[in-house]
């Protein structure tokens, strides 16, 4: 088994030496992975939703009961500071993750607000069960009601005697759900999905699966794809949402928001900076390495070192940030951002390939990040 | 996906002849460049060979070719095959099992494996990934020969030559040793290769399984240890040594190349089983159905194996003498049968291993070398083995879609199940309940449990394979895979390029090179060098 630290815990990256069979699940199966290291935080009162519309990019006011929506949040110069989900629990009653502490955030835009908020990172267990038959074994966990819940909608009920909320979310790009419990139920919640899924071929499951999942899926990630404004040094390292291709969670036309006017600007000007997926063209790998008399040689899982990607003229035109081989793609992937915003689908770059210790580059095409995209993952 | 049994139209650019996955692969590249063309399938499914039936309610047998390896990743991508629903999940364990032991499990992990093996012999532990790594620069070279048509060493044209050198480079660039060694495997028996290595069992007869798979060879037969090669560069996202399951079963990879040669705007059909090849003035122009329906084509393709094609569509009588009798000499000799279980629960194989990890990947029934050479013993004279050499699997572990949940779908690869029986091949049907049998009793010995866990079965002889694939005694590789029939001599000598003496009829499957398994390089290299030569 492989750890590694997340957010101060100790996670599973992969169960067994190396995360292909959990990978595999993800895919074909399902995969049982636990994400209780994700930051989160309770907002209730009747101010909840003015504070957590004032804080995210996105019009929460429009997030109706029992649905999750996904957002970004900025600071005042439009620049990023984190992603997760807003839950709508109650009219006046939602959770939100995070990759990020964000408590400071939350609490110093709520001073004047009539509203509770409360880190619940430690109080709840969230676990992912994602993958093509998380349907069924969460209805022979959790009653047939699970069968009929929709893309992004939540729903309250009991897995083993224990109260559960089921949200049709995830981070793989697939059918998949998360289950919030409580801490102390949590275990008992993990073995009753367990035993539901046994005749369905559940793995546990670690993060480097899930790394190339996400990859595969179009998900940035916050400390890799992009950083938060909090944490950078310096202004070019910072993004904004239209530039990470998050443009379409940014709703302009309506009251203030954190951000707001620097977005507007930014919409009306243009970005400096575009988010793309970049296919390797696979022959010109192959012959990168055969030049050694190799075969091609790809990392093991994802790979979260950022390498230059060129233009035709051998300018470096951007960076791509992460990237994975994709078994269920057979092609060689990379996440990437771009400096200008005018690159379209198909269009011919070049991204550093290190063979033998040597630096090559590699042909590539952009294409839109989201490579992976079932149909099962949004459908009934 | 749906298909009509009668075509659109009557005059096409190109028919390939059967739906096998080789004639798809074909189809759907001439489709993408623009041509007309049709595929003709006589039986209600697609995939010849690699073909998914639901045999049983609930349950997807993989009903002849039921793993994946070499299947060429270009291809995958050309044709955009995982658009069109390729899935493949890798095999990442090899088990031989040993009655009341532990037996022996090699793992996707080296250190796994390297103790594993060193319960046997340490000696052999410590060999096993230098072993490894010999294969993988042979197999690299065998993957551009498999990567290309076959270079015509009787020709004089430049190029040809030129493909030869290219070649011959490629062999000289190794160093002394491993030009030794590719002789050594073009030569050996496989056994004899591998215990230039290795000295123990179960390791060795193990690994020499697949050195016989398809032949009518034994382990300690010579010509076996090539077999071993083009097995061992089994090969998923370019990682060597790599085999998967297709999900859903075999029959996926088909249908994959189908909705691709379908999107390509080919047009496909089935129940519609070719009778005769038309044939005019020395020239292909189409095919009579046995329906009698007429369809004309510039080009007619044929996805079947080259006995079929010659001797049954075309006739004698067209051909040159001299290229009937090679046709005739080609050896066939199908070895193996294939038996498919609906499981009510795994079976138990008694080894004291925790879980079923162990049994996800392929399941080797080959104690010893004895074993696997008295089973061969068997067919020599006409018998089906008693105690065959198996090769189980058991892909409901890694794809649950293939069986109603908490149940099973076991397929077990058999050999040796001679097509030519001392009673003769027609009187398969009578043998059929005892060679299963043969193969359950087997099984058995290895997880006593087996009986109680059948719900339903399928035996398949060599003659069921020849009835319902049409392949010409059942031999899965349309043709064996030894030295005599590979490259520029498979299927016979001068007619290696997937021409025939016929003018306009051209050949795209396992019966020309690079051979069989289900890797689709055929249809690849058969659409590609008909393209370049102006063949459609």
């Amino acid at each position: 088994m492989n750890w590694k630290d997340w957010a101060g815990y100790y996670a599973v990256a992969s169960y067994d030496t190396n995360h292909d069979q959990e990978y595999f699940a993800y895919r074909h199966a399902a995969g049982l992975m636990d994400a209780t290291p994700l930051f989160k935080y309770e907002v209730k009162g009747p101010d909840s939703l003015n504070l957590l519309s004032r804080i995210m990019a996105k019009d929460i006011g429009k997030l109706r009961l029992g649905r999750v929506t996904y957002c970004c949040w900025c600071d005042d110069d439009g620049k990023i500071l984190d992603d997760g989900t807003v839950a709508r629990l109650g009219m006046d009653h939602f959770r939100v993750t995070a990759a990020e502490p964000f408590l400071h955030w939350f609490l110093q835009n709520a001073r004047t607000l009539n509203v509770t908020i409360e880190d619940i990172t430690a109080k709840f267990g969230i676990l992912a069960l994602q993958g093509p038959l998380s349907r069924e074994i969460l209805v022979h966990a959790a009653g047939g009601e699970v069968a009929t819940l929709r893309f992004f909608r939540l729903i309250e009920t009991r897995i083993d005697g224990r109260n559960v909320t089921i949200t049709r979310t995830g981070y793989t790009g697939d059918l998949g759900y998360e289950i919030w419990c409580g801490n102390s139920d949590a275990i008992a919640v993990y073995d009753a999905l367990i035993e539901s899924g046994k005749n369905y071929q559940i793995m546990p499951a670690g993060l480097a699966a899930l790394d190339v999942a996400r990859i595969e899926a179009g998900f940035i990630m916050n400390g890799v794809d992009y950083f938060s404004a909090n944490h950078c040094l310096i202004d070019s390292q910072k993004s904004t949402p239209y530039e990470l291709g998050l443009g379409w969670s940014v709703n302009l036309e309506r009251d203030c928001f954190i951000g707001q006017k620097a977005l507007q600007a930014e919409k009306e000007t243009g970005s400096s900076w575009q988010f793309v997926g970049l296919e390797y063209d696979w022959e010109a790998f192959e012959e990168i390495f055969a030049r050694f008399d190799l075969p091609p040689q790809t990392h093991s899982g994802a790979w979260r070192t950022a390498v230059p990607v060129y233009g035709r003229s051998g300018k470096q035109v951007g960076q791509a940030t992460s990237g994975a081989w994709s078994p269920t793609l057979k092609k060689n992937l990379a996440l990437a951002s771009l400096r200008n915003d005018d690159y379209s689908k198909g269009d011919a770059l070049f991204i550093e390939v290190t063979a033998e210790y040597e630096r090559k580059r590699c042909p590539v095409r952009v294409s839109d990040p989201m490579f992976f995209n079932p149909e099962r993952k949004r459908g009934k | 996906m749906k298909t009509a049994s009668k075509p659109n139209s009557s005059t096409y650019d190109a028919i390939v002849i059967g739906g096998g996955h080789n004639g798809l692969v074909c189809a759907a590249y001439l489709a993408k460049a623009g041509k007309k063309v049709l595929a003709v399938e006589k039986r209600p499914v697609l995939g010849g060979a690699a073909v998914s039936e639901e045999t049983v309610p609930g349950f997807t047998f993989s009903t002849f070719s039921y793993v994946v390896s070499l299947f060429r990743p270009q291809i995958i991508r050309q044709l955009d095959l995982v658009k069109h629903g390729l899935q493949i999940i890798p095999m990442e364990t090899t088990y031989n099992p040993i009655p009341g032991d532990a037996g022996l499990v090699r793992w996707a992990d080296g250190g796994r494996t390297r103790n594993e093996i060193a319960r046997f012999s340490k000696k052999d532990a410590s060999l096993y990934s230098e072993f490894g790594l010999s294969m993988g620069r042979l197999s690299r070279f065998t993957k551009n020969v498999i990567d290309t048509p076959a270079p015509e060493p009787a020709s004089l044209n430049p190029k040809e030559l030129f493909k030869l050198l290219k070649m011959g480079k490629l062999f000289k660039d190794f160093d002394a040793d491993m030009r030794y060694l590719n002789v050594k495997l073009m030569t050996m028996s496989a056994v004899d290769f591998l215990e230039e290595w290795f000295e123990s069992e179960p390791l060795l007869p193990s690994m020499a399984g697949s050195g016989i798979i398809g032949t009518f060879l034994g382990i300690r037969s010579p010509g076996t240890a090539y077999v071993l090669l083009h097995h061992y560069m089994g090969e998923i996202d370019g990682a060597f040594r790599a085999w998967g399951f297709s999900k859903g079963g075999t029959g996926q990879i088909s249908l994959a190349c189908a909705r691709a040669a379908v999107s390509f705007g080919a047009e496909i059909i089935t129940d519609a089983a070719v009778e005769r090849v038309k044939i005019r003035n020395g020239r292909a122009v189409g095919v009579v159905l046995e329906n009698g329906g007429e369809i004309n084509a510039r080009t007619v393709i044929s996805g079947l194996d080259p006995n079929r094609t010659f001797l049954k569509l075309v006739g004698e009588d067209e051909l040159p003498a001299s290229f009937v009798g090679q046709i005739k000499r080609y050896k066939n000799r199908g070895s193996s049968g294939k038996v498919n279980l609906a499981l009510s629960r795994v079976p138990n194989f008694e080894d004291g291993r925790p879980g079923l990890q162990h049994l996800k990947g392929d399941i080797t029934i080959a104690p010893s070398i004895d074993y696997v050479e008295r089973a061969y013993d068997e067919a020599k004279y006409g018998e089906f083995s008693r105690r065959p050499f198996l090769n189980i699997v058991i892909p409901s572990l890694s794809d649950p879609s293939v069986a109603p949940p908490g149940k099973h779908v076991l397929s077990a690869f058999v050999q040796y199940a001679p097509y030519n029986i001392r009673e003769g091949a027609g009187k398969w049907p009578e043998k059929r309940e005892a060679f299963g049998d043969a193969v359950i009793d087997t099984i058995e010995e290895y997880a006593p449990d087996i009986r109680d866990c059948i719900i339903d079965k399928q035996v398949l002889s060599p003659w069921d394979i020849e009835k319902m694939t049409g392949l010409t005694e059942g031999n899965i590789f349309q043709g064996e895979l030894s030295l005599e029939q590979l490259a520029f001599l498979r299927p016979v000598a001068e007619w290696s390029r997937y021409r025939s003496p016929i003018n306009g009829l051209w050949m795209c499957a396992s019966g020309t090179h690079p051979g069989g398994g289900v890797m689709g390089a055929p249809g690849e290299l058969a659409a590609k060098t008909m393209l370049k030569e102006g063949g459609v």
